[in-house]
């Protein structure tokens, strides 16, 4: 039988304000222990919460984004359970009426175009950090735990899919959409290193055609994109397997093993808490007037899909590249820096940008705003191109050195004596030379192989050790035979 | 002159004038603690030290010829239910037996400010639940009109320390009576102002869509005083209203010429004493002699007060008390196998029965599968008492009732039975629910035992309230003391 997979994802981002959610302690990350806080954020005895209006207003700005209704009245209920990384025993959050419901993400694939509906986006509070001593660091045989509460209280937003997505390659599609869309708006920086975004995944399978969901298993510890597609894959393997095998799905958890490339069980139903839910006594529910929605409305940022579009109509990009550009603010951002400074073809910083840069990020798990190579960078080095100084095959060594040192092109040019050799005297003298010195091949062209003309060129770049102007050495070669 | 005895407005004005020191007054209310005190035990925790230099700081300002606000320099005693901050703060519970807050509370802050000379924290009914002061995880505190009996609760600490003169004046809090019904059962004046009047920042929580900070004071003119210092809006609580705030000595005026006052048939019902209603009967003839009209209204809902409060207030309190685990503060079991463990022991041995009761209660009334039928129904019948108290309000100023439907019962009599316990504060609760002011003055006696009158008023009805309270007790003319 064949199985459809049926792919939901819940993903929890940290906003970027100032302050916490429910008092004044700042949200910045990796101070010391403990130092960012307040008998608020620790649960002291008597104390209260007072909500953060700008977190209000980043969830807001996010369902406008992707097209959610947002509730005129909306409300916080507590969500009971013991943990100790929770300094109240109840998590401050949303449960029947969310800030956003109904919203949706276009998604482009390769070969084909989809839409993810989005269930609803709602405000908590994140929790603390435990710290477990001794042991496997894990709670459970640990010698004894630390908690820090630096983190709790950051406001923490939940955006619910729809069960719409039907492989990890869209899964993941969805994922990098929304932190694009999210960091366009400034909600939040999305680092899933840092854990500032983190996405959990619940799959099921089913036979292909059948309406009804099968049992699904909810995925956990996806920490990048890459985890996220391998692990919804090895899931879907798995279940494959059991299916066909006969056995039956348990609804349970499961913890990816980035390392081993396995998922492993969590805890299974029978432990699923009763959280209590109940509205939060100690705030009042909020309501929020149309004309104000309408002016977050019109206030929002230029977003990926409208980015995109520009790409295409302003710069003649074709779908591809703008697809790819926008996948993050930051490409976009180092794209438009670029055309800007180049002033010439934006197709060709397009090439630059996904070609090499990409590939060297990517091998060198850097992220674009970090890396050494800048629009400056890039954009002196082709204008060395275009005015024949250098080769592009010469361009493609620089470009390896630039994103290794930051050293501009021009300097590693003169350093190294990589200028190209456009003379026309030098050229016929070394042309002259590879005549001389491979009469075989000589001989070989002259009877109509043109694969010995290849070599013969092949001859002439070694021999100025590729700083030849290519053009050149093929009319001068060409004439001279 | 024992000091002790006198009011705020009487006090203040001997320190203006500079009859008498903040320093005498505060040794005067000290050596009453040290003869009273082994008897009624009020404190949880005296702060002599501190009182002695806050007084002397008051007296600086004195001598320097600085104005000093009504309340500077009054010996005051706070429940053990606000955070204190250095100064142990316990809730009555052992789980927090060790616990000295970082912050002060929001109430006390404001009392601090104008000068009070804070005496010491009172004992309660272990966080806050209770009718007797009998659940306090520490001792039994006695009603000074008879040692043999409980003072009420939860506040039987601050209603106490202010019949038996260890303090001037006290603060309780108030989540289905705990302010009136032993303000009442101790012969003083007990209010509970409108909910979000006075900021709960810093006041542990019971429940805490029902909570209300509010004083304890020997006269209804030392409640409007504390009153004005108490309120205001608070940044820190989102349940806090905003109003401008008023001056509620004007409020006090003795005459009640036009006003109506109803009288709930429901709260004169069967399970009031019959001796109780005869002193709440006169009451009402000496309110009409004082020109009020008084007549019988309804409130067909309230009967369902009772359960729908032991269905909200335990809720609240199973989700408020979560945080006393061991993890952060307060008492943790010394030698916990594991995470489970710790938590269970801590809780088992730091909570007292009642708590535990409760929690057990709220824990069940929010799971699923009966929420609906519990939590939800009984938030729908708050609504329903909610609309009967507007309804009343459209003909009526204020209501009255008796606060309390016997006097003060015997240490023990009720502790083997919780229902009838809870009995005891069965017209207060209604008022919680509703979210609305209520005040107890003293009509009376029944065998000896003080009877307390409550007029409840309208959302933020507080001077209508006050005037009736002011008008009946000039009227009424209350002197007596419990004789210790
Ligand atoms: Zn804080």
């Amino acid at each position: 039988m064949e199985y459809e997979s049926v792919i939901g994802l819940e993903i929890h981002v940290e906003l970027d304000t100032e302050s916490k959610m429910f008092c004044s302690c700042s949200t910045r990350f990796g101070e010391a222990p403990n130092t960012q806080t307040c008998p608020v954020c620790l649960g002291m005895p008597g104390s209260l919460p007072v909500p953060n209006k700008k977190a209000v207003e980043y969830v807001i700005r996010t369902g406008l984004a992707i097209f959610c209704d947002i509730s005129l009245f909306s409300q916080f209920h507590r969500k009971n359970y013991f943990y100790p990384d929770m300094p109240k025993n109840y998590q401050i959050s949303q449960y029947d009426i969310p800030l956003c419901i109904d919203g949706h993400v276009d998604l482009e694939m390769e070969e084909y175009a989809t839409t993810i509906g989005v269930t609803r986006i709602h405000l908590e509070e994140d929790t603390g950090k435990l710290l477990h001593i001794g042991g496997a660091g894990r709670i459970a045989g640990a010698d004894y735990s630390q908690v820090d509460f630096n983190r709790a209280g950051v406001p923490l937003m939940e955006i619910v899919s729809e069960p719409d997505i039907r492989t990890p390659e869209e899964a993941k599609a969805y994922a990098q959409k929304i932190r694009a869309i999210l960091v366009s708006l400034g909600v939040s920086d999305c680092n899933m290193d840092q854990g500032s975004m983190r996405v959990d995944a619940n799959i099921s399978l089913r036979p292909v055609g059948r309406e009804e969901f099968g049992v699904k298993a909810e995925l956990k510890n996806l920490n990048s994109f890459r985890s996220l597609q391998r692990g919804l894959a090895y899931e879907i393997e798995r279940q494959t397997k059991a299916l066909q095998n006969g056995e039956a799905i348990v609804q349970e958890t499961r913890h990816w093993d980035e390392t081993k490339n396995t998922t492993s069980t969590l805890r299974t139903k029978e432990y699923a808490h009763d959280y209590r839910y109940f509205p939060d006594p100690d705030l009042v529910p909020m309501e929020f007037d149309q004309e104000w929605i309408e002016g977050l409305r019109a206030e929002l940022p230029e977003l990926p899909d409208e980015r995109k579009e520009r790409y295409m109509s302003d710069f003649g990009l074709p779908a591809h590249d703008a697809n790819l550009l926008v996948e993050t603010k930051a490409t976009g951002d180092f794209f438009e820096a670029a055309v800007a400074l180049y002033g010439g073809d934006a197709k060709t910083m397009s090439n630059w940008i996904l070609g090499d840069l990409t590939y060297y990020l990517n091998a060198e798990n850097v992220e674009i705003d970090d890396s050494e190579v800048k629009p400056a960078h890039l954009v002196e080095m082709v204008k060395l191109i275009d005015d024949g100084t250098i080769s592009g095959k010469i361009a493609k060594e620089i470009f390896s050195e630039m994103f290794k040192t930051g050293k501009m092109p021009k300097a590693i040019v003169e350093e190294k004596g990589m200028t190209q050799i456009s003379g026309e005297d030098e050229i016929a003298k070394i042309v002259d030379d590879v005549i001389a010195q491979n009469p075989d091949a000589v001989k070989e062209f002259h009877d109509g192989r043109e694969r010995a003309f290849g070599f013969l060129v092949g001859q002439a770049m070694r021999l100025t050790k590729g700083r030849g102007n290519p053009q050149l050495i093929n009319k001068l070669l060409k004439g001279k035979l | 002159m024992e000091l002790f005895k006198l009011t705020i407005h009487e006090l203040h004005e001997k320190l203006v004038s500079k009859e008498i020191s903040a320093k005498e007054l505060a040794q005067s209310v000290f050596s009453r603690i040290d003869d009273v005190e082994e008897r009624v035990k009020s404190y949880i925790t005296v702060t002599r030290d501190e009182a002695l230099a806050k007084a002397a700081e008051i007296d600086k300002k004195i001598a320097g010829g600085e104005s000093i606000g009504p309340l500077a320099g009054i010996p005051t005693a706070i429940k053990d239910v606000m955070n204190t901050e250095g100064i142990r703060t316990t809730c009555g519970s052992k789980i927090l037996g060790n616990y000295v807050p970082v912050y002060t509370s929001t109430a006390v802050k404001n009392l601090l400010e104008e000068g009070i000379v804070m005496t010491g924290k009172t004992n309660m009914d272990e966080f806050a639940m209770g009718s007797s002061t009998e659940n306090s995880g520490f001792f039994v505190t006695r009603n000074p009109w008879d040692l043999e009996r409980v003072p009420g609760g939860s506040s039987g600490g601050s209603a106490s320390v202010v019949a038996a003169d260890e303090a001037i004046f006290s603060l309780g809090s108030d989540t289905g009576g705990s302010i009136r019904q032993p303000a009442a059962l101790c012969g003083i004046v007990g209010m509970k102002p409108t909910y979000g009047l006075v900021s709960r920042f810093g006041l542990i929580a019971f429940a805490s869509s029902l909570d209300q900070i509010g004083p304890f004071t020997k006269d209804v003119t030392d409640c409007a005083i504390v009153l004005n210092y108490l309120i205001g809006h608070d940044s820190n609580d989102s349940t806090s209203v905003k109003i401008d705030k008023p001056d509620y000595t004007k409020a006090l005026v003795n005459d009640l010429n036009g006003i109506k006052i109803g009288v709930p048939k429901e709260l004169m019902a069967e399970g009031i004493d019959s001796k109780i209603k005869a002193v709440i009967e006169n009451s009402l003839k000496i309110l009409e002699a004082n020109g009020a009209v008084v007549a019988e209204t309804s409130l067909p809902n309230i009967e369902h007060s009772l359960s729908a409060y032991y269905i909200i207030a335990p809720a609240e309190a199973s989700s408020n008390l979560a945080r006393f685990d061991g993890v952060r503060y307060g008492y943790r079991v010394p030698d916990a196998e594991d995470l489970i463990d710790m938590y269970m022991r801590t809780r088992a041995e730091g909570f007292g029965d009642e708590v535990k009761r409760r929690i057990m209660l709220g824990t069940y009334a929010l799971s699923a599968g009966y929420y609906d039928a519990y939590y939800g129904q009984a938030q729908k019948v708050r609504t329903l008492i909610m609309d009967d108290f507007n309804r009343a309000f459209v003909d009526y100023d204020v209501l009255v009732s008796p606060t309390t439907p016997t006097t003060a019962f015997k240490i023990g009599e009720k502790v083997g039975d919780p229902l009838s316990m809870y009995l005891s504060d069965i017209c207060t609760i209604p008022v919680n629910l509703a979210g609305l002011p209520g005040i107890s003055v003293p009509c009376g006696t029944v065998d000896g035992l003080p009877v307390g009158l409550q007029v409840i008023g309208k959302t933020l009805g507080e001077e209508m309230m006050l005037r009736v309270a002011y008008s009946f007790e000039q009227s009424f003319g209350w002197s007596e003391k419990p004789k210790l």
